[in-house]
């Protein structure tokens, strides 16, 4: 295949490409993605050039033409019906985020000693393993992750950090807000699981 | 083939380097597949980078380079250029185009059907406003060759797959499945994040 230069040997960069902020999509694709109307205010304060190429009264018109009037009217319902679904969605992550704790438990292991249990984190878009190995740094004990028999997955810190986890929690990571914490203390006796760690 | 969205599992757990053997054999592979990528394959597939393999679900392994996607591969499939790569060097793969209206099923995750190729606005090796980027030198595409699919009116490619008709049998049949399990803009590799 000939490139656009005449010769195949001419090395060209690889192509920038920007991709939209909301939707992450190439900014020409962001009316297929149900967030159009915040594409194109971001395009606008972030690339006003592209949103002048991709937006304007003849560019729109153009890309409405080549449809027949049937098509056009199925595509432009097929873009409200992604849109709501998109903004569904989205009000229903907001709220789960908003409603889903994150459960510290505070666990017996032997008469002395306790382990630290964390479920509820994924909820909040955080990556467990990394979540675990800052918590076996910062307080110098082994942590772990496991899998609790609803099929989430909770952290396990040897330990009774209950108290600093909270603190830690809340300072570093601010996804998660205090009031969906929990502290727990539970009285079962862990055997074997709560020594797993590590 | 990305249709549900998915994270890569615990990321360490399914994240391997790929063992430098294995990775010329990439490298082999790669360039036979798409012989116009050859000046380019310092850029992307560096000798001395350590290559990262992260299984995802459905048996697909991704080649990616620190948080770059490279390429997938489905079982012993050929070896298929994830999409940031492919707008990065478009002119360096095999292109058709669709028109329009079959621009939304696609980045929905519909099958790409031949009428999506053959109608106004389509374009295939072999038409008579194909141009230099859609005509490969007057060759027909084959069955089971890996094409890049740009939309009509856009600039940067929507998906990219294997070919299930040759470009000849397409014209001729006017119907059927051109690409199936395919990877599409927006897609769960997409929106895969390899941080």
């Amino acid at each position: 295949m000939a490139t656009t230069e005449a010769s195949p040997g001419d090395l060209r960069p690889a192509k920038k490409v920007v991709y939209c902020g909301v939707c992450s999509l190439p900014p020409e694709y962001c009316e297929f993605g149900g967030t159009t109307k915040r594409c194109s205010e971001w395009l606008e304060n972030n690339h006003p050039d592209l949103y002048i190429q991709l937006y304007s009264e003849e560019a729109l018109s153009q890309n409405l033409s080549t449809l027949s009037v049937d098509a056009q009217k199925r595509a432009e319902k097929d873009a409200k019906k992604k849109a709501a679904k998109a903004e569904a969605a989205e009000s229903r992550e907001a709220e789960r985020k908003a409603s889903s704790k994150v459960y510290i438990k505070r666990v017996e292991r032997n008469k002395r000693k306790y382990v630290t249990e964390v479920s509820g984190l994924e909820h909040f878009g955080l990556d467990l393993k990394k979540v675990a190995k800052e918590f076996g740094k910062k307080f110098a004990t082994g942590s772990s992750v496991a899998k609790t028999a609803a099929g989430g997955e909770e952290i396990t810190v040897q330990g009774d950090v209950s108290d600093d986890i909270f603190d830690w929690l809340t300072e570093n990571h601010e996804e998660v807000p205090e009031d969906n914490i929990e502290l727990i203390e539970d009285k079962k006796k862990k055997s074997g699981a709560g020594a797993g760690a590590g | 083939m990305f249709k549900k969205d998915f994270n890569a599992g615990s990321k360490t757990k399914q994240e391997q380097q790929v063992k430098s053997s294995a990775q010329r054999g990439i490298r082999t592979k790669v360039l036979e597949t798409y012989p116009r990528l050859e000046p380019y394959i310092d850029d992307i597939l560096p000798k001395k980078e350590q290559l990262d393999l992260l299984k995802i679900p459905d048996r697909v392994n991704l080649y990616c380079l620190h948080s770059t996607p490279l390429f997938w591969q489905h079982m012993d499939d050929p070896i298929i250029p994830h999409l940031q790569l492919v707008h990065k060097y478009p002119w360096c793969f095999s292109r058709v185009r669709i028109d329009r209206g079959g621009v939304r099923f696609v980045l929905s995750g519909a099958t790409l059907m031949v009428p999506g190729l053959t109608s106004p606005g389509g374009r295939l090796p072999g038409d008579e406003d194909a141009g230099e980027v859609y005509d490969h030198g007057g060759k027909d595409l084959e069955a089971g060759e890996v094409v890049v699919v740009d939309a009509e009116g856009k600039v940067n490619a929507c998906m990219v797959g294997v070919l299930k008709m040759g470009s000849k049998e397409m014209k001729e049949k006017k119907k059927g499945i051109a690409i199936e399990n395919h990877h599409y803009v927006g897609d769960g590799l997409w929106k895969l994040d390899l941080s």
